[in-house]
Formats: structure tokens, C-alpha cells, sequence
């Protein structure tokens, strides 16, 4: 498995980062005094953590749309969906520590006058049930969604604004109160995690370090196919799509095992991200968050992986940092930021390098395949 | 000004009983006419109004002011429709310092007021030295219904009608009396019909069978609530058998005309909203259809255009009624310049690169949006409708269209219409086709890639600019209406074909047409997830769109 | 360039600029604003931030707060509800906050709500909210459903003679509950099922016409029919603009709504509404003393006479002044100390009278019933005779009328069932 990783120098690097971090900044958690000032603050963990899994989405992003030219904008909707499949498991565990005090019901199905649990939610009182939930309901919808649309060759601009219409759609759907997720409030006030408190500081850094082993799997699993043999196959799809087809590949079936691979990653970071941000609701599949994935994408850097993670990171650190900072002028710094990038760093930030030595060259007019 | 003749105030009935949107410009019309009327004229009267005098200050007690109403309604006083005018209106005051009633017109911050009694100019007064004479709905409704009755006699055929119209809804035995004395006089076949109509509704309810019949008959078909209401209630009760026969078939043939209206509406509602669908998305047909680019910021363009109208207004609050006209050039050429700012700066360096256009579009967007948070502010601002594109037009009483959206709906079409004659019998349209079909052979033969660019940018920024000034008619102009738009105008676009102006337009209407006829039994939210899964459905059979394109540019 | 460099310093920077923060913590008693200046909540919201900074700029200019000088921390939550969890952990821990004000919509409340319940702080919520709640942290200075819509519809049905109802509201909790306890309250008073009408629409709904139509032939049956509105934000605009254009005046069907204020009347063009109700709890037409030194207060801060105020302001008025008096009573502004002091604490409010804060976190206000004027302002057609004590849990609904919520010792508890004797849905 470490064998992809040869030749990938800014993963090595990212992955070396991101593994340490992983043990470092428990310790200097847990075995620093809380005024040293070399502590870092459960918050500041907490928050990394909610950064990493906003990496392994991008990193799930940038799979189709780097390695397979398809600009999803609707990878918001795996996400969400992974996010609500662990956020029911959690639902489920608050019993009848509700308001209403009902142990068989969540608050607001009590509120709505539900008398049982609808069939749906059945089994997530279980944690491997949601799991196993969590990477395959993206899965599936993936699946049926890819079926039908590499099937009849939709590509380009009309694949991008059907996905949007895909998580428009649910979106509008989960909003709805009768739909059964407890609508625009969505779940929250989670009380624990397979027995831990999520309120105490050692399971926030569990979770921590969980996003971040799974980004660092979430990577190899990306790199492992992009090196192999499917992985060139979808890179010539994306470059040469016919040419390809004549060659006699099955040209949706790898287009597909793509998708799908990529919606269960987004479907994981979903799920590591609801227990740690406390709250999962409908807005999370609004056609601007799956936008706002791509631009981290692209910030950072397409078809690189690293650049993904790199983008998204340095994304959202900039907007935690500046909603605080600046709150009244953040907005124009974000928007610039997105303009000033794509206007002059092509190959996105990591990708510095790159576009100095193409600028310098009189051919650098091509630019990106589409 | 006017004579002393005092139905020069009564002349205005016809707009306050409309209810329509020129009220506001009505009640300063009654104040010009009040401040100019000679009031010489009427301080001749001052004793004869010493009755109401002792009305106001019961009129201002929540206790006494039923009893109150219904003595200055009866009174004879001179003043008195003045008074009902102006309570109607709001602007009858009485100054706390002496109980004396005023007519008060705001003016700044202060008022000027007006002797109520006998017209004499009583000076300024502070915000809180007088106090308004408050009054309900209720009141409200006395009040028209009292004044409906004076205006039978008016001159304008429009009012008269209304007036008739008021009384029909609450029939009482002096309208009825009233109607019936100036029915023989009345020279307006609409008044006249109105007017019978209103006699037979009376007839419905008389004692003799007979006569109730006859007044069904004579009703015939006819959709007005009150018929409805009343033939309703004749034909479910079970003293009167033979009544209650003719009334309940009667009533079928008007239930049938009646649903058949309901399908007629619920297609206007749909080609309505239809043509909004299609008049936010035709700008981005051409900067996304046309030119390739994922316009983000499309939705700020029509917030421009709507702001612009904003400004119009603003600057120019005595030309509410031609503000559009005004707006509309306007409109387009802020959004124009903008957009070939836009072009200029940074989507000609993108060039080869559509999708990542959507990324520093993307970032433009939130730039413009924060922008007029900032500088502008956060909330919405008002625009207002002109009165000629106000109030509905009345094909049956079961059918009225509203005439902003008949408006709005020819606007889009002409919009439309102006731009496939600009694409193909214009040189510029030439050159703009020839630039998206092959740009390399364009510049070959001599076309200015680049200036055509910023222009066909600046074009479709234009048209966003301009839709945005007919959705103010419909909608809120804030900082966040351009992602209202946004997401269904790339549907729409999408759905039709990309690069196809006439997929565009019947997309629109299509969908329009689609939602509306869902959402009566599928409700609002229902109705517009069906419409998504349908287009999801549609791009997977038909991967182009309704009108793909076709040849060797469509190919990517 | 190598990425390592920059991610390094992106990880540092984080920590770095984050411990920086809290370093400064100096001489002030800070007070947190969390309210959305970005995103969809921002048209709403960003008047609360400034309201917040007049008040505590007129507290600091009235000498502070125990000899300290007061400091507003602003963040933008940008309408993002994990943000707004995420801001407040950042307010509370990183900045150290006494107190925070802030929120408006329902899902931000619930979504903060377990973070100032683990860290022990402060909320004030300043909006009209569905009840159903009481938290020991939260602080509810908006109105609960008996404070606005009973009283509301009691007007409707005892002055307008209104026998047919149309409950038409934006599909989420406020609505719902609001919806559910009209519902029940309608049916109790022998209102039959067929004469009421409910319909939901989704946020940011534009178009009318079919409800509105709708809405017209509902009415049409002869009976009195009213309209009452929980129609949330953006969607109010297009709603009373087919409304006008459908030509139905507030003398056929009024509509009353109550999440319509000073605020949204101030983007419509409002001729054609005049007549139209809402009910709230302040109204800036009110004329009171404390009401024209609170609007002159606030065209000096804003800088402009066009601005106006509304009942989220003067819920953030009285909020900010019953913990101004709390932490003078308690001397410390300690979340447990300030806790046990605000029960009780009354303060004038802007309509003339005092408002308390009851022991269930809720506090007593006037209901006011408003028609909508031609200038954008409310005339007072009716007022309740004395203040209303905010109720947390209906008793209207079947699961909640047993419950009560008390937080002076010794129940301390906001979620005590009376007939079971539990306490539950605490996160103490």
C-alpha cells in the first residue's frame, strides 16, 4: 500500500504532517498544562478535526472532478447523507434523555405526533448498522445516479447541473418536516458516541485523530487508484473520452466505480464530521456548499490530491480565522481569494511552481483540459 | 384650484374604493385639495358642523366609537363626508392640547394642520402634540360602505360600479332602495348589470317562491361569490323543493364555468411564473449558453438591475408611475458595464478554462453581495409598483389576471424577441454566433475576438440587469435575491439546451407550466422536487437538452 | 515553493492567533454578539449587532458595568448553523465572554444550545420563538407562543368576528408549533376542523399566486376568514405583493403575521398592505418616553433618522439591561451567580411598562396587535390589559402540558414532568 505513494512527493509530505499532527497535538492536549503556551486547546483540536474532514471531502471531490473530469456539484449530498446516518445512530442514543422524555421516539417525531418510528430509522440504534449505512447510502445513490447518467453519456456542463439538481432536490426533501429527519432543525443536541460523552475532551481528541486516520486512509485508498491501472484508464476517459471507447474500454463502469468510491469517502467525512460539529440539517446539502467544495478543490490545487487537502484546509482555516477577525469584511477577502487564485495560480496554490515554469513558456495558453 | 363645490373631494372615491395602490398619492391629493379648497367657503358652515364637532372625541374612545361612527354616518353636517374621507385615510387628528379635530398632514417630522370644522390653517404641530383618530378594518369597512353609498351619484362610471359592487357584498334595505331609485337613471350597461344583480340577490331571499325562481333564472350564469354563496345555501335547504331544484342547477352549470376558469388561471399562473423562470435565465443562456462561461455571479446581475430601479425611485419620487421606463435602459447599462468590467478583468484570462469561470465567478458573486451589504444595506429595499401596473384585469368574476404579471409576461417575450432579432440580423450577432462556433476561424476572418467577448458578456449581463427590474414588481430586492435565481436559471438553461435561446424560452415556460399544475395537489415543495427529478430524468434520456445542438461545434 | 512551509505556518498561525485572542483578556467584562452578517440571516441579523454595540457603547458611556469597561466581541456565523455552534465554543473558550447575545433562527438556537449548556454560559435570545424549551443557560427575551399568537388570534375572533381560519406558515419548527398550538387552541373554542385551513411553503418561497388564489377561495364562502401568517424572512415580500395584486384587502381577508415587523415593512412598498395586522410585543410607533429616547439613541448610533426599530431590539434592550442589573446584584458576572440573581430582576421595557425575568427563563411583556400604516409603521388597535408571563411549554399540546420549568432551587429544572415527576432533556 505505502508503494503509491512513490512519486508523490506533496502526499509524502502531507501524509508525514497530517500523521504527526495526529500524535502530536493530542499530547500537547492532554500533557500540557492548559497555560502553557504550547497547549492546544480542545477547541482548536476540535476544530481541526472538523478541517479534516472537510479535506477528505475535497479529496473525494477531487477524485471525479481532478482524475475523472466530472465537476460534480453535488458531493454536498454524500456528505450530508453519511452526516444524517450517523447522526440518527446518535439520535438514537439519546433514549429518553429528550425533552419529552419518550425512549422510544426522537423529540421531534414526539412533536410531530408520531406514534412509531418510522421503518427508516429502524436498526441505527446500532452503530455498525449507521456505519455500514453511512458508506452505503452515498454509495448507492451514487451508484443509481451514475448508472443513468454515464449510461446515456451525460457529460460536461449538463452532468455538473444535474448533480446540483440532485442535492437541490434532497435538500428541499429533508426540509420537510413529514420527510421523517426533523426537517430545517435536523438532529442535534447529541448526547454520546458508542458510550463516550461528546462533551468530554477525550473523545473530541478520539475524534480528532480518527478524522485524521481516516483522511490519511481516505488518501491512500484515492492514490492506490489513481495509480492503477483503472486509475490511468479513467484518466484517459477524462482526457480523450471516445478515443477511449474505441479502445474497447467499459467506459462507464470505471466512470462509475469512481463515483461511487468517491461518494462513500465524502459519505465517511460526513460522518466524522456530524459528532464533532454537533449538528446536522438540510442546509448542508444546499447547491452553494457543494460549490464552495469545489472552489476549495481548486484553490488548492486539481488532480493532485494533496492540493485538494491543502485547499481545503487552507479554506476554511482562512474563514474561521476572519469570521472572527474581520467579521464585517471577510466576505471580500473570501471572494478575492477565489479570484486572485484563479486568475493567477491556474494549478492552485500548491501548484505555485508549476505555474511560474508554464508562464514562462511562450505555449502556456492551453491550460487545463476541461 | 377647484370650485367649492365639495364633491371635488368625492370625485377621489373611485381610488380609495379600488383599495389600489395609488392610495398613498390619493390621500395627498385629497390634502392638496383640502389646503387649496377656499376655506371661506367653509368656515360659512362652522355652526352646522357643531354637531360632529362633539363626535371626534368620541370617535378617538375605543368604547364610544361604534356609536360615534354610526351618528357622524348619519348626520347630515356638512363636513361629514369629509370627515369620513379623511378618518378613512388617516387624517383626522385632534390636537391634544384642546380636543380640536384637524386634518393633519405630515411633513417632516412635525404636521400641518387644518381646522377640521371650518377649513382654517391652524399652523404646525409636534409628533406628539396631536393624535391620530385610529380606526380598524372594521371601521375601514363601515366607512367604504357608508361613502359607497353617497358615490352612486358620482360622475365616474368606475366608481359608481365599485360602489354597487361594495354594496352587493353586505346588502342592506337603503342600498336596495337607493339602487332601485337610480337604476332607471343610470346610463352605463355594466352599472346597470351590476345593479340588477344586485336586486335579484335581494329577490333570492324573498318570502315567495315564485319570485325566488324567477330572480334564479334571471341571474342566470353568473360566477360572483354572492351568487354562489346564496344558490348554495337555496340549494341544500328543504322547505321549498322546487327552489331548491333550480337553484342546484343552476348552481352545476355555474360550478362548471367555474372549474373551467380554475384551469385557465392555474396556466396563467404557470406560463407567469414560467416567464419569470425564463427571464432570469435568459441572460445566462447567453453567458453560459453562448460564451461557455458558468456564470456564478448571474444572480448579482439581476440584483443590480433591481437595485437600479431601487435608485430610480429614490432619486426620482415624483416618476413612480414612467420609474420603469427609466429603469429598464438603465438597468441594462449598469449591468452592461459591469459586465464587461467583469470580461475584462477576469474571465478573458480564463479563456480555454470554463470551469473554473464558476470558481472566480463564484468569488465576484460574494464580492457584489457583500458589497451592497455594506454600502447600501443588509435589508431589503422598497420598489414600487406603478399604478398602471397595478390591480387586475377582471375577465369574469371568477377570472381576474393580475395585469403586473400579463405585463411582465409579454415584457419577457419582447425581451426574448429583441435578442433573436440582435443574434441574427445584426452584424454584432453575426460576429457573436461565429465567435462561440469557432473562435480561431473567426479571428481568421477578421472578427475582434475579444472586444466581441466583453460585449456578448456585457450583453448577457444586460438582459440579468433587465430581468432584475421586472422582478421587482414580483419579488424582494435584497442583497441575496441573485441566489434565489441562480440555481433554477441554470436549470432552465440546462433543460432547454445549452446554446439554444428558443430551449431557453420553453424551457421556462415548460417548467412554469409543469410546477404550477403540480402544486394543487402535490403542494408548494412537492411540487418543485417533482420538477427536479423530472429534469434529472430528462438529461439522462436526452443528454443535450430539449434542442441539442447539432454539427461539429457541439461537440466539446 | 514547497507546500510544507505554508502548511506549517497555516497550523501555527491557527494556534498562534487563536492563544493571541484569548491573551488579551484584560480589564473588560466582554460581552459576545452572535449574530449572522453574512448569508441569508444577515438582513435580519445585522441590525442586532449594531443594537448590541449601542447598548453596550450607552452602558460604557454611563460608566460600565462594576467600575469595568464593557467589550463587545462581534464574529460573523455567516447564516452557517455549525458555524454558529462553532462560533460560540470560539466566544465562550477562546475569547472568554461573560455573556453572549445572539441567534434568530430557531435551528442556531438549538444548534448553540448544547455548547452553552457544557461550557456554562449565557445566551440571550432576543426573537419570537416556538417554546418547547427551557434551558438553564438561555435566556428567552422574545416572545413564546402565548405572548403573540393566542392573544393574536383571541383579537381576530373577538374584534373581526373571524370564524374561518388560514394558518399559512414557512415549513420548520416555529411555524409548526405556533401552527399546532393555534390549531388546537381553534379547536378547543369549537372552531369546526373545516373552517381552518394550513399550508406550509419552503424558505424563500417567491411564488404566490396559487396560495394566494387559494387563499381567495377559502375565503369566499361568506364566513369571515383571516390569514395568520408565520411566513418567515424573504418570502413575506412576494407574499404581500400577490396579495396586493390579487386584490385582497385587509377589510375582506386580513392577514395577521408575526415575524413581520418595522424592519420588512421597510423593503416593501406598504400602500397596498394598510390594514393588515402583526402582532409583537413592541411596536416603534408606541409612544412612551424610555420608546423615544430609545429610537433618538439609536439614530444618533446608526447615523441616520431612516432606520427603524423593532421588537428584536427591544428584546436585546431588555435582555442586555435585566444581565446589567443581574451582575450589579450578584457583583460578579459569574454564569452560576448571574444565574440565580436575573430571576426576578425587572427592568422597564419600551411600551411603558416592567418587564421581569420569570423563573423559567421567559419574561412578561405586553402583546400588541398593530395594522399596518402607509408610512411602514403599526398602529396599536389592541393591547393586553396587563403583561403576559412567557409560557416555555404549551398547554396546548397533549406532551407538553404537564410540564413545567422552574430555576430556583430546588427544582431547578427546566423540563419537570408534573405528573411523573421526572426531570429530563438536561445536559447538566
Amino acid at each position: 500500500m505505502i508503494n503509491v505513494m512513490k512519486g508523490d512527493r506533496g502526499g509524502q509530505i502531507l501524509l508525514t504532517l497530517i500523521l504527526s499532527a495526529a500524535v502530536v497535538l493530542p499530547c500537547l492536549n492532554i500533557y500540557l498544562p492548559a497555560d502553557s503556551p504550547w497547549h492546544v486547546s480542545t477547541y482548536q483540536l476540535t476544530l481541526l478535526g472538523k478541517y479534516l474532514c472537510f479535506a477528505l471531502l475535497a479529496l473525494s471531490v477531487d477524485l471525479v472532478w481532478g482524475y475523472m473530469g466530472f465537476l460534480t456539484l453535488g458531493h454536498g449530498a454524500f456528505f450530508a447523507l453519511g452526516g444524517y446516518a450517523i447522526g440518527m445512530y446518535l439520535m438514537r442514543q439519546v433514549g429518553d434523555r429528550g425533552v419529552y422524555g419518550n425512549p422510544d421516539l426522537p423529540d421531534f417525531m414526539v412533536f410531530l405526533n408520531w406514534e412509531q418510528l418510522p421503518w427508516y430509522w429502524l436498526g441505527f440504534d446500532w452503530f455498525a448498522i449507521a456505519f455500514v449505512a453511512m458508506l452505503f447510502v452515498p454509495g448507492l445513490l451514487a451508484f443509481i445516479f451514475g448508472w443513468f447518467a454515464f449510461r446515456s453519456r451525460v457529460n460536461g456542463v449538463y452532468l455538473s447541473i444535474i448533480s446540483q439538481a440532485m442535492t437541490y432536490a434532497l435538500m428541499l426533501a429533508f426540509f420537510r418536516n413529514e420527510f421523517g429527519f426533523g426537517g430545517n432543525n435536523g438532529l442535534t443536541d447529541f448526547k454520546e458516541l458508542l458510550g463516550f460523552s461528546l462533551s468530554k475532551d477525550s473523545t473530541r481528541v478520539g475524534l480528532f485523530v480518527a478524522s485524521a486516520l481516516a483522511l490519511v486512509v481516505g488518501y491512500l485508498m484515492c492514490r492506490w487508484i489513481t495509480a492503477s491501472r483503472a486509475g490511468r484508464v479513467v484518466v484517459a476517459i477524462r482526457d480523450a473520452e471516445n478515443r477511449a471507447r474505441f479502445l474497447g474500454y467499459k467506459v462507464e463502469n470505471y466512470q462509475l466505480l469512481v463515483l461511487v468510491v468517491s461518494a462513500m469517502l465524502a459519505g465517511l467525512a460526513g460522518g466524522l464530521y456530524v459528532p464533532q460539529a454537533g449538528i446536522i440539517n438540510p442546509g448542508e446539502f444546499s447547491p452553494l456548499n457543494s460549490i464552495e467544495i469545489v472552489i476549495w478543490v481548486a484553490i488548492g490545487g486539481r488532480s493532485t490530491l494533496y492540493g485538494a487537502v491543502f485547499g481545503a484546509l487552507l479554506v476554511n482555516f482562512v474563514k474561521s480565522w476572519f469570521t472572527a477577525a474581520f467579521p464585517e469584511f471577510w466576505i471580500f477577502v473570501l471572494g478575492a481569494l477565489f479570484v486572485l487564485t484563479t486568475l493567477w495560480l491556474p494549478y492552485g496554490v500548491t501548484g505555485l511552481g508549476k505555474s511560474l515554469s508554464i508562464r514562462k513558456k511562450p505555449t502556456g495558453k492551453e491550460g487545463l483540459p476541461a | 384650484m377647484r370650485s367649492t363645490d365639495k364633491s371635488s373631494i368625492l370625485k377621489l372615491h373611485p381610488n380609495i374604493l379600488l383599495g389600489s395602490k395609488a392610495h398613498l398619492t390619493i390621500v395627498l391629493t385629497i390634502f392638496a385639495q383640502l389646503f387649496f379648497l377656499p376655506f371661506n367657503a367653509l368656515a360659512q358652515e362652522n355652526t352646522d358642523n357643531a354637531v360632529i364637532l362633539e363626535i371626534a372625541p368620541k370617535l378617538s374612545d375605543k368604547k364610544t366609537r361604534n356609536s360615534a361612527l354610526e351618528q357622524l354616518i348619519a348626520s347630515d353636517a356638512p363636513m361629514s363626508r369629509e370627515w369620513l374621507i379623511a378618518l378613512l385615510d388617516g387624517v383626522l387628528y385632534l390636537r391634544k392640547s384642546d380636543s380640536l379635530p384637524v386634518f393633519a398632514e405630515k411633513k417632516g417630522k412635525s404636521f400641518k394642520i387644518v381646522n377640521a370644522s371650518n377649513g382654517n390653517h391652524e399652523g404646525e404641530a409636534g409628533r406628539r402634540e396631536v393624535s391620530k383618530i385610529k380606526i380598524n378594518n372594521a371601521i375601514r369597512g363601515k366607512l367604504r360602505a357608508a361613502i359607497a353609498s353617497i358615490s352612486l351619484k358620482d360622475d365616474d362610471v368606475e366608481v359608481r360600479l365599485q360602489a354597487v359592487k361594495t354594496m352587493t357584498r353586505s346588502l342592506n334595505d337603503s342600498d336596495l332602495a337607493a339602487i332601485s331609485e337610480y337604476l332607471p337613471e343610470e346610463s352605463d350597461k355594466r352599472v346597470q348589470k351590476a345593479m340588477q344583480l344586485a336586486l335579484n340577490l335581494a329577490d333570492l331571499s324573498d318570502a315567495d317562491d315564485q319570485i325566488i325562481i324567477d330572480a334564479v333564472n334571471a341571474i342566470g350564469i353568473n360566477t360572483d361569490d354572492t351568487v354562489t354563496q346564496k344558490l348554495r345555501e337555496l340549494s341544500t335547504q328543504t322547505e321549498a323543493p322546487e327552489v331548491a331544484n333550480a337553484a342546484s342547477e343552476s348552481l352545476t352549470v355555474i360550478e362548471k364555468r367555474i372549474s373551467l376558469y380554475e384551469k385557465i388561471e392555474t396556466l396563467f399562473f404557470g406560463l407567469s411564473l414560467g416567464s419569470v423562470l425564463a427571464m432570469a435565465a435568459i441572460g445566462l443562456a447567453i453567458t453560459f449558453g453562448v460564451m461557455g462561461v458558468i456564470n456564478m455571479a448571474h444572480g448579482e446581475m439581476i440584483m443590480l438591475g433591481a437595485y437600479t430601479t431601487w435608485a430610480i425611485q429614490t432619486v426620482l419620487p415624483a416618476f413612480i408611475e414612467y420609474s420603469l421606463f427609466i429603469a429598464v435602459p438603465a438597468a441594462f447599462l449598469v449591468a452592461f458595464m459591469v459586465g464587461m468590467i467583469i470580461e475584462i478583468l477576469v474571465i478573458r484570462h480564463l479563456y480555454g478554462r470554463p470551469l473554473e469561470t464558476l470558481l472566480a465567478t463564484f468569488g465576484i458573486s460574494l464580492i457584489l453581495q457583500q458589497t451592497v451589504r455594506t454600502l447600501i444595506s443588509p435589508q431589503n429595499v422598497p420598489v414600487s409598483n406603478p399604478a398602471w401596473m397595478s390591480g387586475l384585469w377582471e375577465i369574469d368574476p371568477a377570472l381576474s389576471l393580475a395585469i403586473n404579471r400579463v405585463v411582465i409576461f409579454f415584457f419577457c417575450l419582447f425581451i426574448f424577441f429583441t435578442l433573436m432579432w440582435l443574434l441574427k440580423y445584426t452584424n454584432f450577432g453575426l460576429k457573436v454566433r461565429a465567435v462561440s462556433q469557432n473562435r480561431q476561424m473567426a479571428r481568421a476572418l477578421g472578427a475582434k475576438s475579444g472586444s466581441i467577448d466583453a460585449l456578448t458578456f456585457g450583453l448577457g449581463a444586460g438582459i440579468a440587469g433587465v430581468a432584475g427590474v421586472a422582478l421587482t414588481q414580483l419579488s424582494n430586492v435584497g442583497p441575496n435575491m441573485g441566489q434565489a435565481y441562480i440555481v433554477d436559471s441554470f436549470m432552465v438553461v440546462v433543460f432547454g439546451g445549452v446554446g439554444n435561446l428558443w430551449g431557453t424560452l420553453l424551457a421556462g415556460l415548460s417548467l412554469g407550466v409543469f410546477n404550477k399544475l403540480l402544486e394543487p395537489w402535490a403542494g408548494a415543495v412537492v411540487a418543485k422536487i417533482v420538477v427536479l427529478v423530472f429534469i434529472i430524468m430528462f438529461i439522462q434520456k436526452y443528454p443535450k437538452g430539449l434542442f441539442p445542438q447539432k454539427g461539429r461545434a457541439a461537440g466539446d | 515553493m514547497k507546500p510544507r512551509s505554508t502548511f506549517v505556518h497555516v497550523i501555527c498561525a491557527t494556534g498562534l492567533c487563536l492563544a493571541s485572542a484569548a491573551a488579551t483578556a484584560a480589564d473588560t467584562i466582554k460581552v459576545g454578539v452572535l449574530h449572522s452578517l453574512s448569508g441569508t440571516m444577515a438582513i435580519s441579523e445585522t441590525t442586532l449587532k449594531d443594537t448590541m454595540l449601542m447598548l453596550v457603547e450607552q452602558q460604557n458611556a454611563k460608566g460600565g458595568l462594576l467600575g469595568k469597561e464593557l467589550e463587545a466581541v462581534v464574529v460573523d456565523p455567516a447564516s452557517d448553523w455549525p458555524l454558529f455552534a462553532e462560533k460560540a465554543r470560539e466566544l465562550i473558550e477562546v475569547n472568554e465572554v461573560d455573556a453572549v447575545f445572539g441567534a434568530w433562527t430557531s435551528v442556531s438556537r438549538k444548534s448553540v444550545l448544547p455548547v452553552f449548556e457544557e461550557l456554562n454560559s449565557l445566551l440571550f435570545y432576543p426573537v419570537q420563538y416556538e417554546g418547547e424549551e427551557s434551558s438553564k443557560n438561555v435566556f428567552y427575551t422574545g416572545a413564546a407562543p402565548n405572548q403573540q399568537a393566542i392573544p393574536a388570534v383571541d383579537y381576530l375572533e373577538e374584534e373581526v368576528g373571524v370564524e374561518r381560519w388560514i394558518l399559512a406558515g414557512t415549513d420548520y419548527v416555529y411555524p409548526r408549533t405556533t401552527n399546532k398550538i393555534l390549531e388546537a387552541y381553534l379547536l378547543d373554542k369549537g372552531v369546526a376542523a373545516e373552517d381552518i385551513m394550513i399550508n406550509y411553503t419552503p424558505f424563500g418561497h417567491s411564488d404566490w399566486q396559487s396560495i394566494v388564489s387559494d387563499i381567495k377561495k377559502f375565503g369566499s364562502t361568506g364566513k369571515k376568514t383571516a390569514v395568520v401568517s408565520t411566513i418567515n424572512g424573504d418570502a413575506n415580500v412576494p407574499f404581500y405583493k400577490e396579495l396586493g395584486t390579487q386584490g385582497v384587502s385587509a377589510e375582506d381577508i386580513p392577514v395577521i403575521a408575526f415575524s413581520v415587523g418595522e424592519e420588512e415593512l421597510s423593503g416593501i412598498d406598504t400602500a397596498p398592505l394598510v390594514g393588515h395586522l402583526a402582532a409583537w410585543n413592541y411596536f416603534m410607533s408606541v409612544e412612551t418616553d424610555e420608546n423615544d429616547e430609545f429610537i433618538e439613541g439609536w439614530h444618533k448610533f446608526i447615523g441616520t433618522d431612516e432606520r427603524v426599530t423593532n421588537d428584536p431590539m427591544e428584546a436585546h434592550y431588555l435582555g442586555f439591561n435585566m444581565w446589567v442589573k443581574a451582575v450589579e446584584k450578584a457583583g460578579t458576572t459569574d454564569p452560576d451567580a448571574v444565574q440565580a440573581a436575573i430571576i426576578g430582576v425587572s427592568v422597564p421595557n419600551l411600551t411603558g411598562g416592567l418587564s421581569s425575568m420569570l423563573p423559567n427563563h421567559h419574561i412578561t411583556k405586553p402583546v400588541l396587535i398593530g395594522e399596518i400604516q402607509d408610512d411602514g409603521q403599526f398602529d396599536v388597535v389592541s393591547e393586553t390589559d396587563g403583561l403576559v408571563a412567557g409560557d416555555a411549554w404549551s398547554d396546548f399540546l397533549p406532551d407538553s402540558k404537564d410540564i413545567v420549568a422552574d430555576w430556583r432551587k430546588p427544582m431547578m429544572c427546566g423540563n419537570y414532568n408534573v405528573k411523573t415527576g421526572k426531570c429530563s432533556g438536561q445536559n447538566l
